[in-house]
């Protein structure tokens, strides 16, 4: 029989993993760690990185929808927080952040309209028409950079009831709260029957819709949901990692990085977000200190960076050929074959 | 047949009134009318290529027909996505199974249970007493229907790693947890052994009788035809050349000619 | 008068210009049409092939034997593809294969700069981005002396595949593969060299497109965002179709120039960067298979 659920759905093991979890992000983390560095060039653009990518994970690998444009959600959310903030007086920050997530997946519905029609590589080319335009749009209206002409923007402060939170710490735990609030709806979503609509019509399209599912309500819902929360990680992106504004920093590479990270990580997870994220962040840090430790900066730059590009390159490739469903799949194999084995 | 059933056979639920369907000039359907009776189980047979999926894919509007009208309890089903039919109470199962793969046997049996839910997602976020209650009660209705269906022991498997036979019976569990009033199964015992095949009727007949669901059924073993079904409506080349009770059927000449007589040379 | 005249300028360049991504879409439709697979590396090989090319000029080795050493390194490339990603992928769905050469996409670009670095190349082929006197005076219009080798080019390029699909024996396996992989290898039609001329044939398309492109805009990293607009164009002529691959380029290189020129200034400009997505929108609505695609059909 089923184990009784004991808290909102969730057994034993999630309540204890939720804990240990929290205890590390809110407890451990800043204790142990104290150099800025970490938080500002690791910790926060992983945590802001992952909600992007669970963004990504519910519009391709819950709703099975192809979309390449996670980027220029982004960088709505992102132009969008900064002109409620500037413009509206007083407004509390996490208000700012969840309008700014709506104003993406406004954007969301409406470049995702086209999923009705097609799938595949034609709806990832309807996408990429969100990520060129949005960019295009913010760069060249003044409005919405504030008429600034020098193409950088200084992030505003966020301040939470009257207080600034601008160390890199502080900043850390904005968004360890943030992401922990909505990584917590995402799997909600995920398990309920929201997450079984969006699986039924990427495994089966058809068949959903004969089940009762409206396919046009539940892509555009999916893509709506994917926008808000890509939205919410580029706002965070641009006021704690960046501390600019510049539509420069949401290309189309940023929208494969997270492309990336999904389909590394695992596709149809929400860990396998985080994982991927990590993996897609940490992978240059690590190679980069290769080069600089061991070969103490023999190796050009560029050719690391290429190196860099070659092995996501590969790894891709290596999934997609002897494990689709990513790192986060390894993982539970992992995870089982030493269960196994004890 | 047993002539006390808890459901006696009524009027006519289901209706085709002289459909054609045709694809890019080649006719699948060709002016064919017939009507389903409330409670009753309805079989479709017919050589391959006749046409019997396409009836089953107009009626549940996947396609649509170019002439004619299909109705539902007097209601004209034209244009109208398979949702919103899903709605009004008919569900289905594919003769190519169409289960949704990498979702477990519940997951895809609680799927079928989506008209019941109506929690939105908002409410399933943040996991309100609504959506736990309504979740709740599904879960419960899955389970019996996984305890009524014998496969408890592969609940929590992904479906696209079951045998054949075993994901049949999973979308007949995912049609049936939709509680509609009208099932169309297509081939539900394709590729089955004899004794799956018993098995597989003791499940429809049990539903038939229990809840009243009038089904629809395209079957090419003509034992289980004759044993189960109330009605019988016989297509060849996308026409209907027979429609009555398995007796008068399997007399008609036509049929025999046309269907039977190949099996019999 | 000369409004009109300028409008036809306009045109002619844009047309022209859509000879380049006709070109990268060619290789697309190529490799597309033998495996059903959509391959997103085009972009990447384009700049990969040219790269490799500026490189070998620059290790002193004249035009045209660094042509046919490039050429036989993009066949390498193709052999590679074939076994080593396509081969293990096969009966893969449509999506994987996408991602997979995605991936490809990034190890070319990846390695065609760690091999040849990240600075601009010039690559001068003797054809000046300059208009042609004997137009100016016969016509009155200009059109770039690059511009219109690049539309010959392009025009050679696709009569020579043209013929090679419809006369050649390689072409009818082509043809055949093409219809249905498993009943050609059935018949004894080598499958795996099909692919591997395939792929040849989609790389010396991408070392052409790339040649044209990298004289004109300098041989850079730039060149894999313009090689995506080969999907546009893709879209609006249909995956499937070598014409749809010639017109769509056409349709896209003249709209956005036109865009640009007479509506680009309401908006700022630069609107060429997202036109072509957004047209190809408006085709996806109204036209799914593309102008010149199969219709889908999806049988339940």
């Amino acid at each position: 029989m089923t184990t009784k659920a004991s808290i909102l759905g969730y057994g034993k093991t999630d309540i204890t993993n939720f804990v240990i979890m929290m205890v590390i992000a809110f407890a451990f983390v800043p204790m142990v760690v104290q150099t800025d560095y970490w938080y500002s060039s690791i910790l926060i653009p992983w945590l802001c990185l992952s909600l992007a990518a669970i963004g990504q994970q519910i519009v391709m690998g819950f709703a099975g929808q192809l979309a390449l444009g996670a980027a220029g959600f982004m960088a709505a959310g992102a132009f969008a927080c900064f002109n409620f903030i500037l413009r509206v007086p007083d407004i509390p920050f996490f208000v700012a952040l969840i309008l700014s997530g709506l104003v993406a997946a406004a954007f969301g519905v409406l470049f995702g309209l086209p999923s009705l029609r097609v799938r595949g590589i034609y709806l990832m080319v309807a996408t990429l028409a969100s990520q060129f335009f949005i960019v295009w749009m913010i760069d060249k209206f003044g409005w919405f950079k504030n008429y600034d002409t020098s193409g950088i923007i200084t992030a505003q402060d966020i301040v939470i009831f009257g207080k600034p939170f601008t160390s890199p710490l502080e900043m850390y735990l904005v968004i360890v709260v943030v992401v922990t609030v909505l990584t917590i709806l995402a799997i909600n979503m995920a398990r309920g029957s929201t997450g079984r609509n969006w699986m039924a019509v990427r495994d089966m399209d058809i068949a959903a819709e004969s089940m009762g599912i409206s396919l046009l309500r539940t892509k555009l819902q999916a893509f709506a949901i994917s926008a808000f929360y890509c939205g919410v990680a580029g706002a965070l992106f641009a006021f704690t990692y960046l501390k600019s504004l510049e539509p420069v920093a949401f290309d189309i590479k940023l929208s494969f990085k997270i492309l990336f990270m999904v389909i590394l990580g695992g596709l149809g997870t929400i860990n396998g977000a985080f994982i991927g994220a990590a993996f897609i962040l940490l992978f240059p840090v690590l190679l980069n200190s290769v080069g600089n430790n061991v070969f103490h900066g023999a190796i050009d730059a560029t050719i690391i960076s290429s190196i860099e590009q070659v092995v996501f390159g590969v790894l891709i490739i290596v999934f997609m050929i002897y494990e689709p469903l990513g790192m986060a799949r390894l993982w539970d194999n992992i995870k089982r074959r030493s269960r196994k084995a004890n | 047949m047993t002539q006390d059933r808890k459901f006696p056979i009524g009027g006519p639920i289901l209706e085709a009134k002289n459909i054609s369907l045709s694809f890019g000039g080649v006719n699948a359907i060709t002016d064919s009318s017939f009507a389903v009776l409330q409670h009753e189980i309805k079989a479709i047979i017919g050589p391959n290529g006749a046409g019997k999926s396409s009836m089953l894919n107009c009626i549940n509007g996947i396609y649509s027909p170019q002439v004619g009208s299909i109705s539902f309890k007097g209601k004209k089903l034209q244009k109208i996505s398979p949702n919103v039919i899903a709605q009004m109470g008919i569900s289905r199962t594919f003769q190519n199974l169409a289960l949704f793969k990498r979702m477990s046997v519940l997951d895809n049996i609680l799927v079928g249970r989506r008209l019941h839910l109506d929690a939105n997602f908002l409410q399933i976020a943040f996991q309100l007493p609504k959506a736990r209650t309504e979740e709740r009660k599904n879960r419960e209705k899955c389970e019996e229907l996984i305890d009524f269906l014998e496969i408890r022991g592969i609940r929590d498997t992904p479906v696209g790693k079951l045998p054949y036979g075993l994901q049949k019976k999973v979308e007949l569990g995912r049609a049936l947890a939709t509680e509609a009033q009208v099932l169309l199964l297509d081939e539900p015992m394709a590729g089955m052994n004899v004794e799956e095949k018993r098995e597989m009727c003791r499940f429809i007949l049990k539903v038939n009788d229990e809840i009243g669901t009038t089904m629809v059924l395209i079957e090419h073993d003509m034992g289980v035809v004759m044993d189960i079904s109330d009605s019988v409506v016989v297509l060849d080349y996308g026409k209907i050349i027979a429609d009555g009770s398995p007796d008068e059927v399997r007399s008609n000449q036509q049929v025999i000619d046309a269907y039977l007589g190949v099996a019999h040379d | 008068m000369t409004e009109f005249l300028f409008f036809i300028e306009v045109v002619v360049a844009g047309l022209l210009s859509g000879t380049m991504y006709s070109l990268v879409a060619l290789g697309f439709v190529l490799i597309y049409k033998a495996s059903s697979t959509f391959n997103f590396a085009q972009g990447a090989m384009v700049f990969f092939a040219v790269l490799a090319f500026v490189g070998f000029m620059e290790l002193g080795i004249p035009f045209i034997p660094a042509f046919f050493v490039t050429v036989l390194l993009m066949v390498l490339v193709g052999f590679c593809t074939e076994r080593l990603v396509l081969n293990p992928l096969m009966n893969q769905s449509e999506d994987t294969l996408l991602m997979a050469t995605i991936g490809l996409g990034f190890v070319l670009e990846g390695l065609a700069q760690a091999a040849w670095g990240v600075e601009v190349r010039r690559l001068d082929l003797g054809i000046g981005d300059f208009p042609i006197e004997w137009i100016i005076d016969n016509l009155g219009l200009f059109v770039s002396a690059l511009d219109l080798t690049a539309g010959l080019v392009a025009a050679g390029m696709i009569t020579v595949l043209a013929l090679m699909f419809k006369y050649t024996k390689m072409g009818l396996g082509l043809r055949a593969v093409a219809d249905d992989p498993g009943a050609a290898s059935s018949i004894g039609i080598p499958l795996k060299n099909i692919m591997l001329l395939v792929w040849s044939a989609a790389g010396v398309v991408a070392l052409v497109a790339g040649m044209m492109w990298g004289a004109r805009a300098g041989v850079q990293f730039a060149l894999v965002d313009l090689a995506l607009k080969a999907l546009p164009v893709l879209i609006i002529g249909g995956f499937s179709s070598i014409p749809g691959a010639i017109i769509g380029g056409l349709i896209i290189g003249a709209s956005e120039k036109v865009l640009e020129v007479y509506l680009g200034p309401f908006f700022g400009g630069a609107i060429e960067g997202w036109a072509p997505y957004v047209l190809a929108i408006f085709f996806l609505l109204y036209r799914p298979e593309g102008l010149f695609g199969e219709k889908i059909i999806r049988r339940v």
